[in-house]
Parts: structure tokens; C-alpha cells; sequence
């Protein structure tokens, strides 16, 4: 069983160039910047706001503030880092305005290790996303990712998702590492116990259970 | 190594940032743990499910209909001046 592998963005040098020409008031550079990065930035924010409209208003407002505030980017950080950290902060705004009954915070109470602990340890069956249609499956991800925390659901967005490293996400969510890993591993760990509703082997014959 | 170090060490190991001891100590548990193994391969493909999904994806006329939205609002406030947003 070997790592998992992440995918990565284009190439940092190229990204550099079209936001020196950005900051030179090129906006043909800073149009190829939101070409490069809205696809990133509309999903992570529909995965925090869940709602495809605020997921839009997001993008936009992401975007546009980031053209606004682009002199003040320190180049010693990745501009997709620095956008994303803008993405997420709106996304989490929407999020508040939106559900303002319950809390919304990246830095919510972690409770103690007992809730990561595998309760349901029941094998999957080999290729269980091809028991779905396409449909089927979006909407088992999409309503299991839903019951995750805020705070859970987009530290695993940012790095499994997305492909952020860990350092990466630390920054853009200005978290420390040890707190992404921890609640990283939350996150996979819960969302891994709900698909086993879905993916679980039907048959049983061994009596591992 | 115990199932609670294991777990401990699930993310690193699938994030391929163990080192050599470590892992050689975890796969030596998963090699006759099968409650670990069973939770080291699903969290492993919860993982590449989502990662390869096509959830929420962008739709191209939504995508062109944001950029020109995006690029139209940055040059109003382009001629508007230099100001905090």
C-alpha cells in the first residue's frame, strides 16, 4: 500500500511571471490567473458552503479582492496559497451569514482522540464507487463530506482534494501543522466510517465482523 | 507497534512522509493487523475517491460568464483609483 499521490498545480516560475505582470497592471496576466485557478477556487468554496451560489459570489469576490489587494502579496509565498487563504476566509463568511445558529471557526473544539478511533472496521468491496452511477456517487460524496465540520472539511479539501501540501495548508488556513495533521486525520477517519455505509461488502461469510 | 500508534502514524504513512523505520514498523503491523489493514485501504481509497471525483465542478458557460464578470468589476475598480476592498 504506497502513498497517496497529489495533484499539483503548474509550474511556481510561470505563476510568478503573470503576477509580476498583474502587479504591473497587466490584466490580461491577471485574467490568465483566474483562468488557472477558479475551477480550484469555486471547489473549495462549494465544498465549505455547500450552495452553488455562494460558491459563485465566492469566486468572484476571491478574485476580485485578491486584484485589489495584489500589491500588498508578499512574493515569498505561492499566490495560489495567499488566493486560497482569501477564498476560504470568504467561503467561511457566506457559510456564517448563512447558518449564523451555529458556530463556523477553523479553530473549533477538537474533542479527545476516542472520536477518531475506527468504531466500524467492516472491509469495503473492491471497486465500491462502481457499484454507482456517476450521479449516485456524486451525491453519496457530496452529502457524507456535508456532515463534516467546517474545520474538518476543509482541511481535507486543501490537501486531498486540491493537492495543497501540509505546510500549504497550514498557511493558507494560518493553522499550525501539527492542528492540519490532526485535523486531517479527523476528517479521513470520519468520512472513511461514513462512505462504509455505502461501500460496505454486502455479503458476509467470514464472521470478522 | 499497537493499533493506537498506527493510527497515529495513518497520515504520514499515506502521505508518504514516514520514515524508513517507522514504516517498516507499520507494515509489519498491517501484515497481520486486519482491522488495521481494513482502515489503512479504505481511508486510502476515501481519499482517491474524492480526489477523483467530479464534484462540483465548474460548468464552462458558468466558468466564462465568471471570469468576464470578475475581469469587468476589476477594471471598474481599476478607474476608480487604488483603494481598500
Amino acid at each position: 500500500m504506497g502513498a497517496i499521490q497529489n495533484k499539483l498545480a503548474g509550474p511556481v516560475s510561470e505563476e510568478l511571471t503573470l503576477v509580476q505582470a498583474a502587479k504591473q497592471g497587466d490584466d490580461s496576466a491577471f485574467e490568465q490567473l483566474v483562468r488557472r485557478y477558479d475551477r480550484n477556487v469555486f471547489r473549495i468554496a462549494q465544498h465549505i458552503t455547500q450552495n452553488r451560489e455562494d460558491a459563485e459570489d465566492v469566486v468572484q469576490e476571491a478574485f476580485l479582492k485578491a486584484y485589489g489587494n495584489l500589491a500588498q502579496f508578499q512574493e515569498q509565498s505561492k499566490f495560489y496559497t495567499w488566493l486560497v487563504r482569501i477564498a476560504v476566509n470568504e467561503a467561511l463568511m457566506k457559510l456564517r451569514r448563512r447558518k449564523p445558529e451555529r458556530t463556523v471557526s477553523l479553530d473549533e473544539e477538537i474533542k479527545t482522540e476516542d472520536d477518531s478511533l475506527p468504531r466500524e472496521i467492516a472491509d469495503w468491496s473492491p471497486n465500491p464507487e462502481q457499484q454507482y452511477t456517476q450521479a449516485e456517487l456524486r451525491e453519496i460524496l457530496s452529502k457524507t463530506i456535508q456532515g463534516l465540520p467546517p474545520g474538518f472539511r476543509t482541511v481535507f479539501v486543501l490537501r486531498d482534494v486540491e493537492g495543497l501540501s501540509t505546510e500549504e495548508t497550514a498557511a493558507a488556513l494560518e493553522l499550525s501543522v501539527p492542528a492540519v495533521k490532526s485535523r486531517l486525520l479527523r476528517a479521513r477517519l470520519q468520512l472513511r466510517e461514513r462512505l462504509g455505509k455505502y461501500f460496505q461488502k454486502r455479503e458476509s461469510g467470514d464472521g470478522n465482523q | 507497534m499497537k493499533c493506537s500508534e498506527f493510527l497515529h502514524e495513518l497520515t504520514n504513512y499515506l502521505d508518504g512522509v514516514l520514515d524508513e523505520k517507522t514504516k517498516v514498523e507499520l507494515e509489519n503491523h498491517l501484515s497481520w493487523c486486519h482491522n488495521c489493514y481494513v482502515v489503512c485501504d479504505t481511508t486510502k481509497k476515501t481519499i482517491e475517491i474524492y480526489r477523483d471525483s467530479q464534484l462540483y465542478e465548474l460548468p464552462e458557460d458558468l466558468r466564462s460568464r465568471l471570469r468576464s464578470a470578475i475581469m469587468t468589476k476589476c477594471q471598474q475598480q481599476k478607474k476608480r483609483g487604488p483603494q481598500s476592498v
